[in-house]
């Protein structure tokens, strides 16, 4: 069976427009060719192997390059430099393929490399339940790679959601300078629904910032003055500049015998993600005004736990939802909010206790956090985050 | 610390600093105002290099420049990758633009190089532990796939940034750091791996043999595919002086000696065994069409394409 799809119009460059019944995986390659993604590399990992087929399919149609690789080590690798080479590029994995690439998505983060890294997460440890959901990466998602550093993760909720996302991860990557991740799971991933893509010049696009000096003045780790991204050069230019995955000074050179370089690059590694904070963070709030109950989650969990919630409601319990689109950097401003103003903080999620420790950090104890976990495989029941709820509230469940 | 030993680093220190005002000195009489043909290639502010006396990368790296000057290449256009360790901070030094990435993955950095911008000429120049060992996986798919790369493989028998232990090409019975009784492990051959991945230009040469070796590398510059240049080099810290060989002149009068050039030699044949004689030349030069070439006429079949 042909995996093309019908398509009632195409726009710019062979990218798709208008509206479909598409596979999440699918709508993550879509959005990513509609982001200006012309690069992927991968290897085929359960749920994430629809992405790299879809675009092995979809990039030669839009003069881009597939390329399979040898292993995850080599996709991460691989699609760092050809963002190095100026085209915006992705690869797709899962658990194990994560595992694997975190090492090259520190040199990412190292060497300030756009690019984006999409986790269709599947249950764990190790090879775990390779075709059902999990949502057990999300601290690797945060420090998986060695070293002090900060990320931005993203969590789609559908497929159109990641669609949407993809593109967003691209513009953050471009605009940051780092890999985003796009940390969806298989229930997404694995999910048909409705996805409406828009005409390809209504599609905002960022792009890096580049040098506005010649060769002789560029130095690639130099930002002008208050801000906190360097211009990239990419290669072929005449820049004839250096890169490297040590820590490095200003001109791209390793520094490694002195702290105070480390020192310097680090903080603003970290400060533009945490500076920038009020831009990156994207959340989802539904009836938070005068509510008793919140419930803080992302990803098909946060989905999932919207019927439980409606019963909730229909009891008479004030609950409200606060879900993360962007979990990483974490919105801790809103959480500490909250503290001050819920009884309670339920959240719901498919690991046995990520993301509530975030929360359960910026509440501070001033209200009680209940975590509902789930080892994965699964996804919540909704007596069990109905429970929850009701005990967040103060009533008695008999569950 | 007992007074003795402190008596010692001191005259440690004060030798070292003295070492250096000499050296400084010495720079100052040298360079002058004047400036070396390979200054224009070379990240003079990165100088000194790090690497130990009587290593062989100097020569290496300027038989490298040497072919990258003759080679007819537009310089601008070229990229210089390299993995981790001593060979890895090639990347550093040459002033082009360069990547120094993680251990064993240079090749798949410069593949997504070379894929994005099939316009640069993508040299990959690392070590014999980072290419072939740890990346190993990577080398024989490169050389598979016939991505359009030019690999400089210097190859001296031992991890030497890390004081000389044993990795995948050590010879049999070799004393190293991690090997105190002998290496019991059988080696790589790193030409042979090449070629019977598939690599369209294999090619080894020894630091002493330094034309030939440019040669080899201009060679392999202009050659389209997966070419490999295998380059045996001293390492008197972490391996020679372990093998009777105190200093790289000691290693570089065994390559006198015991260099066998047989260009067209059968490659899987021409393993290197402590103590035994150094096969050397071109040993694979063939025409196999490039990674891109055979996606680009595939796809153009595939796709109905005229636009190539």
């Amino acid at each position: 069976m042909s995996r093309r799809v019908s398509r009632p119009s195409t726009g710019k460059q062979g990218v798709l427009e208008g509206e479909f019944f598409m596979l999440g995986d699918d709508a993550c390659a879509e959005g990513a060719i509609c982001a200006g993604c012309r690069f992927f590399a991968g290897y085929p990992i359960t749920p994430a192997t629809e992405i790299a087929q879809r675009m092995a399919l979809r990039l030669p149609e839009t003069d881009g390059i597939y390329v399979q690789m040898e292993d995850e080590l080599a996709s991460m690798n691989t699609i760092v430099g050809a963002a190095w080479a100026g085209v915006k590029a992705m690869t797709a994995t899962s658990g194990p393929g994560f595992s694997l690439m975190m090492e090259n998505l520190g040199l990412a983060i190292m060497m300030e490399c756009p690019c984006v890294l999409v986790n269709v997460q599947r249950a764990g440890p190790s090879t775990g339940l390779p075709t059902l959901v999990g949502q057990g990466d999300m601290m690797q998602a945060r420090w998986g790679s060695h070293g002090p550093y900060s990320i931005i993760a993203l969590a789609p909720t559908s497929p159109q959601e990641l669609f949407d996302l993809t593109i967003d991860a691209f513009n953050l990557s471009e605009l940051y300078r780092l890999p985003v991740l796009v940390m969806t799971d298989a229930e997404v991933g694995h999910m048909t629904e409705k996805v409406v893509i828009p005409p390809y010049d209504e599609i905002e696009r960022a792009e890096r910032p580049r040098p506005a000096v010649p060769p002789e003045e560029y130095e690639p780790y130099r930002c002008p003055p208050g801000e906190l991204v360097p211009p990239m050069a990419i290669a072929g230019e005449g820049y004839r500049f250096h890169t490297t995955g040590l820590t490095h000074d200003e001109r791209g050179y390793p520094a490694t015998a002195d702290d105070r370089v480390q020192w310097s690059l680090v903080q603003r590694l970290i400060d533009k993600i945490e500076k920038n904070r009020d831009r990156i963070i994207r959340l989802a709030e539904d009836e938070m005004d005068g509510a008793e109950v919140v419930v803080v989650s992302y990803g098909i969990a946060a989905r999932t736990a919207l019927w439980p919630i409606e019963m909730a409601r229909a009891e008479g319990i004030k609950v409200g939802l606060l879900r993360l689109i962007t979990v990483w950097p974490f919105p801790e401003e809103r959480i500490r909010e909250l503290a001050g103003q819920v009884k309670a903080i339920v959240v719901p999620e498919i690991n046995m206790g990520q993301i509530v420790l975030e929360v359960e950090r910026c509440a501070a104890g001033k209200v009680p956090v209940i975590s509902v976990p789930h080892p994965g495989g699964g996804i919540h029941k909704p007596e069990i985050v109905l429970a929850a709820i009701r005990r967040a509230a103060g009533r008695e469940s008999d569950l | 610390m007992s007074p003795r030993r402190g008596l010692r680093q001191a005259t440690y220190r004060q030798r070292v600093m003295r070492q250096q005002m000499h050296l400084d000195v010495r720079h100052d009489a040298v360079a002058g105002d004047e400036t070396h043909p390979m200054d224009e290639m070379l990240r003079e502010d990165r100088l000194p290099h790090i690497w130990c006396p009587g290593c062989g990368l100097g020569i290496a790296l300027g038989c490298f420049i040497g072919a990258l000057t003759k080679a007819d290449l537009d310089l601008d256009k070229v990229a210089v990758v390299s993995g981790i360790g001593c060979t890895g901070r090639v990347a550093g030094y040459i002033k082009l633009d360069s990547f120094h990435t993680t251990h064993g993955r240079a090749i798949p950095f410069a593949t997504g190089l070379k894929l994005a911008n099939p316009e640069l000429s993508v040299i990959v120049f690392s070590g014999d532990g980072d290419l072939v060992t740890i990346g190993g996986n990577h080398f024989i798919h490169a050389a598979r796939r016939n991505v359009d790369l030019t690999i400089i493989c210097v190859n001296n028998f031992n991890y030497g940034m890390t004081g000389g232990q044993a990795g995948s090409t050590t010879p049999i019975d070799a004393r190293t750091s991690t090997t105190p009784y002998g290496n019991f492990e059988y080696p790589f051959n790193v030409s042979s791996l090449a070629a019977a991945s598939g690599a369209v230009y294999v090619a080894r040469w020894t630091v002493l043999h330094v034309r030939r070796l440019e040669n080899a590398m201009i060679e392999a510059l202009q050659k389209p595919g997966f070419s490999l240049v295998e380059i045996i080099s001293p390492c008197p810290t972490g391996f020679g002086r372990r093998h009777g060989e105190r200093t790289g002149l000691d290693t570089m009068r065994y390559y006198h000696k015991h260099g066998v050039i047989t260009h067209g030699a059968n490659v899987h044949e021409a393993g290197i065994k402590l103590g035994g004689d150094i096969v050397e030349g071109k040993f694979v030069d063939v025409d196999r069409p490039t990674f891109l070439q055979f996606r680009e006429d595939g796809l153009s079949k595939a796709l109905g394409r005229n636009d190539k």
